[in-house]
């Protein structure tokens, strides 16, 4: 048999397939302005909040950067688990997933046109609490390696996002316990990488152990390159970090091709693919 | 002969979540189902809630694998090489709110494409034209959201139908539809295989107006297992040596049905109750047989308020099968899709 309309296969159809998937999240962002509301205000009050306790206590200046900073990478973390680990639940009670599974594109094609548009809708949040965090509480930054802040932005986003992806691969199987599980994520990690004060303070294991949240790490290397007292209050160099982040990024990435091959053979042998409904 | 789907003794057995370990709870859904469809065939499953369609359906979709037996779409093993099958076949479901409510319809139509490697501007004025067929042409800047859903089903078989799919599967696509919008849905199944004696369409509907009208061939399933697959006109055939009459009756109790079937010459009887009253079906050997089903309800002073003798449905078919019309299957099943 032979299909009677032109069809692209290979990278064509991988590439049409990541662009066709984050297409909703680029043009949600200008179709649901509600998340200028929740998604700038709201994490403003979380950063407005820690300034005020620093300014209160007499911490170094740089504290209040460091706040900002974090704040502003509140918003992928947050996208990462809400909308990439979690998602697969919600298009499975949808109908997407099955639709996803059925069509002849890559399940990885799926997962990283979620990610691309995450990261594109989310990068803008980010900008957003950046510019009015920094204006409101002064604060000034001093970038050491214009390069370097963009390579390890880049490999924290990969890190992060391919974290998520193997996440979404895990979160195949569940149930509601998906909402349970992303909950719990939350807070804990907003502790544990430092989102509002540099890690070095916590014990060199505990922040070892952290540091497999890529944003830990990226965060750091960050705060580093763009406060001048920023690296005696880094964990650990930013080469070495530059380093860890781009081996997080293999083992994230592939992790997540593997796990997902699995998680899916897995899923239609118990037939947890479709929505409960059907 | 290669067929464009095929099954051999395929079974498909759920185990149930909550179940003892050293007993775990186990759910037949589909048992030793064999069927050959061939290629240029509409051919539906007819049967009621429960009974194994919308598994079979998985199973040939590529989202569910058998527990064992065989299944085959276009000659290729469904379960050994999903990756050939799946750019073949689509699938529509009946209710199902795929896509993002955010976008619209064109939008939504147009992402699915993507994923099936059709080049935009293609996939675009393909999306156009079958939104013009369906009667959505001047709602494709609508956003998903904001359709009734009888007009969101008919987005969901554009989206079916765009990729041009040589296999497809049909499950429930008329569910919960008006009338209006089913018959426009129906019309378009028709005139879409009609059009490519290569296109194949597997459909499944509890509706037997729906089998009737639409498919070639039906198979009729009940609680996983094929009771029997051929032409309507040859099942429904397989009824025109009995005579069936409906009486329409005044208030029954429970035993007089049983009093129905004890009558010799009686082979089956349904009933469906109205406001005051009830639907009596009876299924005869012969017409002969009617005199002494008067008598008795006379006798039981039961009111005849009107008689029709007609010809026989896929739905006596059923109930000749089963015992019970689906309806009645349907309120006591407790097998789960």
């Amino acid at each position: 048999m032979t299909s009677r309309i032109k069809k692209n296969t290979g990278l064509r159809l991988f590439i049409q397939a990541v662009l066709g998937r984050a297409y909703p999240r680029v043009i949600a962002l200008q179709r649901e302005k509600s998340w200028m509301f929740f998604d700038i205000f709201l994490p403003m009050l979380a950063v407005s909040a820690y300034v005020f306790i620093y300014r209160a206590i007499g911490a170094p200046k740089e504290y209040i950067g460091f706040v900002v900073v974090g704040g502003a990478m509140t918003a992928f973390w947050l996208n990462v688990l809400w909308s990439m680990s979690s998602q697969l639940y919600w298009e499975k009670e949808q109908g997407n997933l099955a639709l996803y599974i059925m069509a002849p594109n890559s399940m990885m094609a799926v997962l990283l046109g979620m990610a691309v548009g995450g990261l594109y809708a989310t990068t803008q949040r980010a900008l957003a609490i950046l510019l009015i965090g920094s204006w409101v509480f002064e604060v000034e930054y001093v970038v050491a390696s214009f390069l370097q802040l963009f390579a390890i932005f880049m490999l924290s986003m990969v890190a992060l996002y391919g974290m998520g992806m193997m996440f979404a691969s895990l979160f195949l199987l569940l149930s509601r316990e998906a909402w349970h599980l992303t909950n719990l994520a939350t807070e804990p990690v907003y502790l544990m990488s430092g989102f509002y004060f540099p890690i070095k303070n916590f014990n060199f294991w505990v922040a070892a152990a952290a540091s497999i949240i890529p944003l830990t790490l990226g965060l750091d290397a960050m705060r580093q390159l763009v406060f001048p007292s920023g690296p005696a209050l880094g964990f650990l160099t930013v080469q070495v970090e530059l380093g860890i982040l781009v081996l997080l990024s293999v083992i994230f990435l592939v992790g997540a091709k593997r796990l997902l091959g699995f998680m899916e053979r897995l899923a239609i042998r118990e037939g947890r693919l479709t929505e409960s409904r059907r | 002969m290669e067929f464009a789907i095929q099954t051999e003794s395929l079974t498909r057995i759920y185990k149930i979540r909550g179940g003892k370990k050293d007993d775990p709870k186990e759910l037949v859904a589909l048992q030793d189902v064999d069927l050959q469809v061939e290629r240029g065939e509409l051919f539906g499953l007819l049967g009621p809630n429960g009974a194994g369609k919308t598994t079979l359906i998985k199973i040939l979709t590529t989202l569910l694998s058998p527990t064992t037996g065989r299944a085959s779409v276009a000659g290729m093993d469904v379960a050994k090489e999903p990756h050939n099958v799946r750019p073949l076949i689509n699938m529509v479901s009946g209710g199902e709110s795929s896509g993002y409510g955010l976008l619209t319809v064109r939008e939504n139509l147009w992402m699915f494409s993507q994923f099936y490697g059709i080049p935009s501007k293609l996939a675009n004025d393909r999306i156009q034209k079958l939104l013009e067929i369906v009667g959505l042409g001047d709602r494709h800047n609508t956003k998903s959201s904001d359709l009734s859903s009888g007009l969101r089903q008919k987005m969901n078989i554009v989206r079916g139908f765009m990729t041009d799919p040589e296999v497809l599967f049909l499950d429930e696509p008329t569910l919960g539809l008006d009338v209006g919008a089913a018959r426009d849905v129906r019309g378009f199944i028709r005139d879409w295989i009609n059009a490519d004696s290569q296109r194949t369409i597997l459909l499944t509907t509890h509706y037997m107006v729906e089998a009737d009208d639409l498919c070639d061939r039906v198979a009729i399933i009940n609680q996983g297992q094929v009771l029997a697959c051929d032409k309507p006109s040859i099942l429904k055939r397989r009824l025109q040596k009995d005579a069936i009459f409906m009486l329409e009756v005044g208030s029954l109790n429970g035993s007089h049905l049983e009093i129905f079937k004890d009558i010799p010459g009686v082979r089956k009887v349904t009933q469906r109750d109205l406001e005051g009253g009830a639907v009596l079906e009876f299924i005869l050997e012969e017409e002969s047989v009617l005199g002494n089903v008067v008598n008795t309800m006379t006798t039981a002073d039961i009111r005849i308020k009107h008689l029709q003798k007609r010809e026989p449905t896929l739905e006596d078919v059923f109930v000749e099968l089963v015992g019970r019309s689906m309806e009645e299957v349907e309120r006591g099943d407790d097998i789960q899709d």
